[in-house]
């Protein structure tokens, strides 16, 4: 087949690309990748990082998800473009979704793996990032305006792990960011995410797995 | 009032990316230096999220984030582009680009600042992935092909700032011995006009980063 994506079905990476997969309506093979025991196609397709998702076009493949975002973006362009048009606003675009990879994800990580003042520090500190977020959406539907694009494919994804962070750090994302939760229930209207996002209950198992692993549980 | 304004630092490699995309395509621009010590509310305004340069102001709208405005440099200003046309070469530049800027120079900084008995285990992880890099770049002359491109214009501290930080610490991590192909591109990239240009002057770098070095405890 054309298209191939490596990835794991929980992997909020690996979500960013089937969203845009099918937002643009491409038909691909999903192969979903045991990170425990990794099969010779990642190391082959992701000799520098070995880690999902990678995008596989015609053989040749794209590593790093916003990467891989993007060229699916730029390849088939004839439907649901996910940048605006406009330099600028494709820069403050590509400003956020390099903030989401760096102020969400990380914070957040620690509420999962760490204990007490670490992980209050990353509570905050994801609490925080999504609050700036929320100001930056404003009262727009989207993070673009009035349909889904690239701010909303880079961060809607870890919805399915709030759940998880909640749990461990024993907070509410709703108290904090309201708004922020109204948009992640707008995002899911759309078939291409709803589709695409593993269930809260699947990652917060997958996330007590690791934490047993780590001694945490 | 101008209509390109870059804040920017006269020893960071960031804010030099930025200068030199810009002077590559012969675009007019002031530029303000900004103390990091004692920042300016210029900076404060312009770049609330992150605090930090380079900060690019055209028409008055700011971006932020070093690879963030290389893009849009390029997407504005069409003389000289630094990224391929092709979509998939395109994401192979971004791919090396960040690489660069998410695993070789924290690598890098970690063997400046680990305390003694890790520093080993620092220089080889920086060993490693500045073997990857250079695997990438094999008999070509630069990242970009026969012209420089984002590649090169990020790895502008491993073209530059490397060189001063082994000077002012002692440290050797990139050498012929050990890295044939690298060096080589070194003194093709550091020759090569833009970036002569858009360089910090080396001696007062090396002084700066000695001043560092002795303030802290650190030692090679």
């Amino acid at each position: 087949m054309a298209v191939t994506l490596l990835d794991t079905r929980v992997s909020p990476f690996g979500m960013r690309v089937r969203i845009t997969l099918e937002e643009k309506g491409v038909t691909y093979e999903y192969s979903e990748q045991d990170l425990r025991n990794k099969g010779p196609m990642l190391l082959e397709m992701n000799p520098v990082y070995k880690k999902v998702p990678v995008l596989i076009h015609n053989g040749k493949p794209i590593c790093e998800s916003l990467i891989a975002v993007q060229y699916i973006d730029e390849v088939w362009n004839n439907k649901s473009p996910l940048l605006p048009s406009d330099p600028y606003q494709r820069a403050q675009s590509r400003f956020w979704a390099d903030f989401v990879d760096n102020k969400v994800y990380f914070p957040g990580r620690k509420t999962w793996t760490k204990k007490g003042q670490e992980l209050e520090a990353g509570k905050n500190g994801l609490i925080e990032s999504l609050k700036l977020l929320e100001g930056e959406l404003g009262d727009k539907p989207y993070f673009e305006g009035d349909k889904l694009g690239y701010v909303d494919v880079a961060l809607i994804p870890f919805y399915s792990w709030f759940h998880g962070y909640e749990t461990f750090g024993n907070f509410s994302i709703e108290a904090e960011c309201p708004k922020l939760i109204a948009w992640c229930k707008r995002c899911m209207q759309n078939e291409s995410v709803s589709k695409s996002l593993a269930d809260p209950q699947e990652v917060y198992v997958f996330l007590m797995e690791l934490r047993k692993k780590l001694g945490l549980e | 009032m101008a209509e390109v304004k870059l804040l920017g630092a006269w020893g960071s490699p960031f804010s030099r990316r930025v200068e030199m995309a810009l002077k590559l395509k012969g675009v007019e621009y002031e530029y303000i230096e900004e103390d990091l010590g004692n920042k300016s509310p210029l900076l404060l305004k312009y770049n609330p999220i992150h605090k930090k340069v380079p900060v690019l102001l055209h028409n008055g709208k700011p971006i932020a984030e070093s690879l963030v405005i290389l893009e849009y440099i390029d997407e504005t200003w069409k003389t000289n582009p630094i990224l391929p046309e092709d979509p998939y070469d395109k994401a192979m530049a971004r791919f090396w680009a960040k690489f660069l800027d998410d695993t070789c120079m924290p690598a890098i900084w970690q063997i400046m600042w680990s305390k003694e008995n890790q520093r080993e285990k620092a220089m080889e992880e920086a060993i490693q992935h500045l073997k990857t890099l250079e695997n990438e770049l094999k008999d070509k002359r630069f990242f970009g092909g026969e012209t420089i491109g984002l590649v090169d214009i990020v790895a502008n501290f491993i073209g530059f700032w490397l060189g001063a930080f082994q000077e002012a610490s002692g440290m050797e991590l990139v050498n012929k011995e050990r890295f044939p192909v690298l060096c080589r591109w070194i003194d093709e990239y550091v020759n090569c006009s833009v970036v002569k240009q858009n360089l910090p002057p080396r001696d007062k770098l090396i002084a700066f980063l000695q001043s560092r070095f002795s303030a802290s405890s650190w030692k090679y």
